[in-house]
């Protein structure tokens, strides 16, 4: 799907912008964005290294374990892949609290090491997502936060008069595109399961 | 108020696993050290698939295609009662961060904080992820190429936020 996704894009670009002149904006583009790619990658690698060492203590700590056997019932239903008290789960769990606190760039290597810990119990050959991952995936590109930091600040640079009215609308709009997503997705693995490591 | 709390969660959160470990008799400068060691390599792994996916989506929005899809859509957006200056919000927010939260900042600026289109544009921003870009972060730090219903069930849901989006905002805020 992926390298559908991907020559659609490129290609409708390149023919649109033929049409309508803005082949040298697209042209700018490409190469603005493959720089900014980079850029932004190795902006991540000081926070993802703190965290990373962070996560490193808790883990020797035994707070992983310890965060694991607490949620393990409840994880199980959403990733029955996981065995019972495996440390993915706390890994999961602090990636989600990470992001419904909006605290983006603790998620995301949190959301890493829960990633390495799916691979790990991934039944199919490693280039290819497990049920599990697309799940997780699921819940992350939902984008679960309870207080949209940026949006607010927003709002009140432009005087809004209460921004938080947009709270609980935003909390409702949130959770329920985070339920028809599971919904969808553990339909869609009903449909076609992991395919193993075959072929 | 929001600013305070976001600002004070973090230090809390760093002493509290420092504390945690030290108090469990881990020794907490090694061991973090050794964890941190992970971070550029991981950061490092992204990268291709980082480029695949912003030069696409940069090289889409350049091209104008948005405002076309947002042509097409029209006689669709009639019909679900949203109105044409939130679709390519619509549209960009799975895709861009930055971008949303540029388009955003313009319908804000336009309407002014208080209009209703504003505040149901950021219920739209507020709820969602950038779908695209988590996807390729996520799957490229472990090396997984072949996405599977990752990216079909992404996509429903941000449609279905989008839905829900404008119901809501119609009940709070009109």
């Amino acid at each position: 799907m992926m390298n559908w996704i991907w020559l659609f894009f490129i290609l409708s670009s390149v023919i649109i912008s033929l049409f309508n002149g803005k082949i040298d904006e697209v042209s700018n583009a490409i190469l603005s964005s493959a720089q900014s790619a980079v850029t932004i990658s190795l902006g991540l690698v000081g926070i993802m290294s703190l965290w990373l060492g962070l996560m490193q203590i808790a883990q020797k700590a035994g707070l992983i374990k310890l965060i694991s056997r607490f949620l393990s019932p409840f994880l199980k239903l959403l990733f029955p892949g996981i065995p019972k008290n495996d440390p993915v789960q706390a890994d999961i769990a602090l990636n989600v609290s990470a992001n419904a606190l909006g605290l983006g760039n603790a998620a995301t290597p949190f959301g890493i090491k829960a990633m390495e810990g799916l691979k790990r119990l991934n039944p199919n050959k490693q280039d290819v997502a497990s049920d599990d991952m697309c799940t997780f995936l699921t819940i992350n590109t939902a984008g679960v936060q309870l207080i949209p930091v940026s949006v607010i600040a927003i709002l009140t640079s432009v005087g809004s008069g209460n921004p938080g009215e947009i709270l609980i609308p935003t909390i409702i709009t949130t959770f329920s595109a985070l339920c028809i997503g599971i919904i969808f997705v553990k339909c869609l693995i009903k449909i076609s399961p992991n395919p193993g490591r075959k072929k | 108020m929001i600013g305070t709390y976001s600002l004070a969660i973090i230090p809390l959160l760093v002493a509290f696993f420092v504390t945690y470990g030290a108090f469990h008799k881990v020794p907490v400068y090694e061991t973090f050290t050794e964890g941190a060691k992970e971070g550029f390599e991981i950061s490092i792994r992204i990268i291709p698939y980082l480029i695949a996916m912003m030069v696409a989506v940069a090289m889409f929005r350049a091209s104008g295609a948005i405002d076309l899809l947002a042509l097409a859509f029209e006689p669709i957006l009639e019909f679900i009662g949203m109105p044409a200056d939130l679709l390519p919000l619509a549209i960009t927010r799975s895709l861009s961060g930055s971008g949303a939260r540029g388009i955003f900042a313009e319908i804000a600026t336009n309407y002014g904080g208080n209009a209703p289109i504003t505040k149901t544009a950021a219920v739209m921003l507020g709820s969602s992820e950038t779908t695209f870009y988590v996807l390729s972060v996520y799957f490229g730090a472990v090396g997984v190429k072949k996405f599977r219903h990752a990216v079909a069930a992404g996509i429903v849901a941000d449609l279905a936020g989008i839905l829900v989006a404008l119901l809501v905002s119609k009940l709070f805020f009109y």
